[in-house]
């Protein structure tokens, strides 16, 4: 969705448009997923590392930054493709509602409800 | 092993639900499917299409907050060569580090809806944009540094949360950040203040001396009551609290707490109404903010003299910067 428009108006001072926005990700803790924290205006990556440096762990806040030039970045954001209106509910764990059923059989087999877990052993 | 198929859409178009801003729609469909859009609590991103209306509502919103975080270090600046310990002087110089860290946060979320960024610093220091009516004022003593962080911070960020869902979405999410970092600003000028309340009474009198001068424009600083229908940022969802909202939250939470360290305020009609729910005050002089964010208050001059200083003096860093090889590209 990334159109020239918007990235010819998010140029810099420059006129040779020297200066290109980054897309700057961090990971709070060691193993923990990389999140999107905003973005800076760079003319390299090396300069965008040190503005995310500065932007984004002042506070040692991160362990690990990445920057992504954002005309790198490849977007994919139709709702008809991520989310047809398919009923999808056959992959989630909420798709299988069993109590009604489950009492049944209960009833046929002529049993009772297990006991809850004694979660202290 | 991917089908490149499979990023097709499942339905064929004339079945297709309606995308907001549908690039085959006209002009006024887009217009009217954007502000559906926004008005039902949707989302914007910096390189959704929007129209020009919202583009530029946006932009003077948050060029005006950057601004404000800009020119809002320089009163405290004053004060770090005078901070009373090593310890005050740390935090301060880390508060005003952050501050400008917003400044440029904001910035970045402003050249995105199309202003560079030294287009925006020739119209602040021209005098063509604005910033808050709080950093037009001096800062007489240790006390003053103890209200701002405090009371200033607080007021500001009771606006900044309210922001935290604002429609144009990296603005909302700039907010989350700022606001996680203000916290710790106040809590710095709160303990300043408490600090000050528990000490001699030298330092119990500076501290309600300058309570005493910074009410006033504290009243001011979210601006006049305002008709909620006719407020265009509110419509679309770019802000979510009017001004008056925003002084009664700031009110609740702040003037129990200044009453707790027995200060006292300047306005002899302060007190909370219980039947209609709401803090009753004297009118705020409107004719001082007027004049104050017109560049015409008693520091205003004079601090953006020093910014134009400061961006003389740095201009070889940034034509170096632009000059230097593109060293990874």
């Amino acid at each position: 969705m990334t159109d020239e428009a918007v990235r010819d108006r998010s140029a810099g001072p420059s006129e040779s448009g020297a200066l290109e926005p980054f897309e700057v990700f961090r990971q709070e803790k060691d193993g923990g997923p990389m999140v999107h924290g905003g973005s800076v205006l760079a003319p390299d990556p090396l300069l965008a590392l040190h503005y995310a440096r500065e932007m984004f762990s002042r506070r040692g806040e991160s362990v690990r930054l990445w920057v992504v030039r954002r005309a790198d970045v490849h977007e994919l954001d139709d709702p008809d493709v991520l989310a047809p209106p398919l009923d999808r509910s056959y992959r989630k764990p909420g798709g299988y509602v069993m109590r009604d059923k489950l009492a049944a059989a209960r009833e046929r087999a002529g049993t009772s409800k297990p006991k809850a877990r004694d979660k202290s052993r | 092993m991917t089908d490149p198929l499979a990023l097709d859409p499942v339905l064929p178009r004339a079945e297709r639900s309606r995308l907001p801003f549908n690039a085959g729609a006209t002009h006024s469909e887009r217009f009217e499917a954007f502000e559906a859009h926004v008005v039902a609590g949707g989302k914007v991103e910096a390189t959704d299409w929007m129209p020009e209306e919202y583009r530029t509502a946006v932009l003077r919103f948050v060029e005006m907050h950057a601004n404000s975080e800009l020119m809002g270090v320089l009163p405290e600046r004053e004060w770090i060569m005078r901070a009373p310990t090593l310890r005050r002087k740390l935090a301060l110089t880390a508060k005003v580090q952050d501050e400008v860290g917003h400044a440029q946060l904001l910035y970045r979320v402003a050249e995105d809806l199309g202003k560079p960024r030294e287009a925006m610093f020739d119209d602040l220091l021209a005098g063509r944009t604005k910033f808050h009516n709080v950093f037009h004022y001096p800062t007489k003593t240790w006390a003053d540094i103890g209200v701002i962080a405090w009371l200033v911070d607080a007021a500001a960020i009771v606006a900044q949360q309210a922001l935290r869902d604002s429609s144009y979405a990296p603005y909302a999410r700039t907010m989350q950040k700022v606001c996680w970092e203000e916290s710790v600003h106040i809590m710095h000028g709160r303990d300043v203040v408490v600090t000050l309340a528990t000490g001699t009474t030298a330092q119990r009198d500076m501290l309600q001396e300058a309570l005493d001068r910074w009410w006033p424009p504290l009243m001011q600083m979210h601006g006049p009551r305002s008709d909620r229908s006719k407020d265009r940022d509110l419509h679309w969802r770019i802000k979510a609290k009017t001004s008056e909202e925003l002084r009664q939250e700031f009110l609740t939470i702040y003037v129990p707490r200044v009453w707790e360290l027995g200060l006292t305020l300047p306005d002899p009609n302060l007190r909370f109404d219980a039947d209609a729910g709401e803090w009753r005050y004297s009118e705020p002089d409107w004719d001082e903010l007027r004049t104050v964010v017109t560049n015409h208050g008693p520091r205003s001059e004079a601090r953006l003299e020093f910014r134009r200083l400061a961006r003389a003096e740095t201009a070889w860093v940034r034509e170096a910067i632009l000059a230097a090889p593109r060293a990874a590209a």
